[in-house]
């Protein structure tokens, strides 16, 4: 699989359905989710209405997780084989995953002022996403800062391992450092204590969140071997690159 | 193993002599304590609850606003190449560098944190351990460090850019070291401090080593 898809030729053979597909997918799993979400959901005994900012919080948060996770794989591979497409993964993943982080961060400040009497709160998970928002913003920083694209990647990919021990200490910060958010309800050990009636949402968006992700991967991905591809006929008809 | 002592003593020269020398983070470390009660005010109170740890945030500044030096000059000047040529592993080499920093840079930083936790109102008996758990503190800082100056090695005037890629690493070792200054969890807090030394005693070489194979390709 890993060797299938590190020549460009192949990928964009396997992949030509990919971004359309997950695209409409995700149009159709949004609006599923938000109608589910916003009007056939209960409200919260405590909360009222504004639990319904969960639906769009959390798998953001999910997956500004599992984004990062996937790219330090992607950098993994990158390294190890120095494997082209995979690079192309880490680098198109980045700014999804940060703009996720980004939303997680915005909703879940929106959702503590009415629930916690707060914007912010200091605690572990919290701190956390804000820091995974910024070793995100470091990737990028970095990716841009270096003239070379192929070295920058490579360097990148090395940031994006180490960075990676934040992962955990993301997940256990909530043990660690436990404050004012309430403890994971959804995936812990013993099942899930979050009803059906607003698990189902939440999954819904959930899955939606990740079309998303992967059609904009995939389209950013294209792009880039397309680009190279027409870098590349620039230098073979001898005109010099834009 | 010489290659390693000679790479230590090269560079603790060269961070003594070179560019302000020790002196110049000592005086931005000050100059940032200073600039602690200026900005909340003398309140003898508030100082003696929030200033102490204000000492590991001036640190951390001072060791981000230095770390630019690490590798610059050798990739600019081909101490880098001749470090790969080396019998010795690079790894080994990284390490030197950043224990001759810990020594130059950091030891110098963790002797002054005691008198300026002090004018912080840090209660005197507590100076010891503010100073000890700074000797750990800074070298996690400069485990982190390496990686950010290594993968940032190649980058014009790329001291911003280092601190931001630096400082999501520097979280852990503040929470534990605030704890420290502040009194709570004395402890643990400096058993967390020394696991946060060693990991960045042992990913910062390894890493940072990896990026600087990278930069010389």
């Amino acid at each position: 699989m890993i060797n299938f898809l590190a020549n460009p030729a192949r990928f964009m053979g396997a992949t030509a359905w990919m971004a359309p597909v997950f695209g409409a997918l995700a149009l159709v799993l949004f609006f599923i989710g938000v109608r589910l979400g916003l009007f056939a959901s209960p409200a919260e005994q405590y909360q009222g209405e504004t639990v319904r900012i969960m639906y769009v919080h959390v798998p953001a948060a999910w997956w500004s997780l599992g984004i990062y996770t996937f790219m330090a794989g992607a950098s993994f591979v990158s390294l190890v084989w120095r494997h082209a497409m995979a690079d192309l993964a880490a680098r198109a993943a980045a700014p999804i995953g940060a703009t996720f982080a980004a939303i997680c961060l915005i909703t879940g400040s929106i959702w503590g002022a009415p629930t916690w009497g707060t914007w912010w709160e200091w605690d572990g998970r919290l701190t956390s996403m804000l820091i995974l928002f910024l070793t995100y913003l470091g990737y990028l920083a970095l990716i841009s800062a270096v003239d070379d694209e192929e070295k920058a990647s490579r360097l990148a990919a090395i940031l994006c391992l180490v960075g990676f021990v934040n992962i955990p200490i993301v997940h256990f910060s909530v043990e660690w450092w436990s404050t004012l958010h309430q403890p994971a309800s959804v995936l812990r050990p013993g099942g899930s204590s979050i009803d059906p009636s607003m698990r189902t949402p939440l999954f819904v968006m959930a899955g939606a969140y990740f079309s998303l992700f992967a059609a904009l991967l995939i389209a950013h991905m294209r792009a880039s071997v397309h680009r190279r591809r027409v870098e590349a006929a620039r230098l073979r008809a001898g005109g010099a690159a834009p | 193993m010489n290659a390693i002592i000679a790479t230590f003593r090269r560079d603790a020269a060269l961070l003594w002599a070179g560019g302000g020398g020790a002196l110049a983070p000592l005086g931005y470390f000050i100059g940032a304590v200073v600039l602690a009660p200026l900005a909340m005010g003398p309140d003898r109170t508030l100082l003696t609850a929030a200033g102490p740890p204000l000492a590991w945030v001036a640190a951390a500044l001072a060791v981000l606003a230095s770390l630019e030096k690490l590798f610059q000059a050798d990739l600019e000047d081909g101490s880098l190449e001749q470090m790969l040529l080396s019998e010795a592993p690079l790894e080994a080499l990284v390490f030197a560098k950043g224990a001759a920093f810990w020594l130059v840079v950091g030891v110098p930083l963790a002797l002054a944190a005691g008198p300026a936790a002090i004018t912080l109102q840090a209660p005197l008996e507590r100076i010891p351990v503010i100073v000890a758990s700074l000797l750990l503190g800074l070298a996690a800082f400069i485990g982190a460090g390496l990686v950010g100056a290594a993968v940032a090695a190649g980058v014009k005037r790329g001291g911003v850019l280092i601190a931001l890629l630096v400082l999501p690493f520097f979280a852990p070792p503040v929470i534990f070291g605030a704890s420290v200054a502040s009194g709570q969890d004395v402890g643990p807090a400096l058993a967390l401090l020394g696991g946060c030394a060693l990991f960045g005693c042992v990913i910062g070489p390894f890493a940072a080593a990896a990026a600087l194979r990278l930069q010389a390709e």
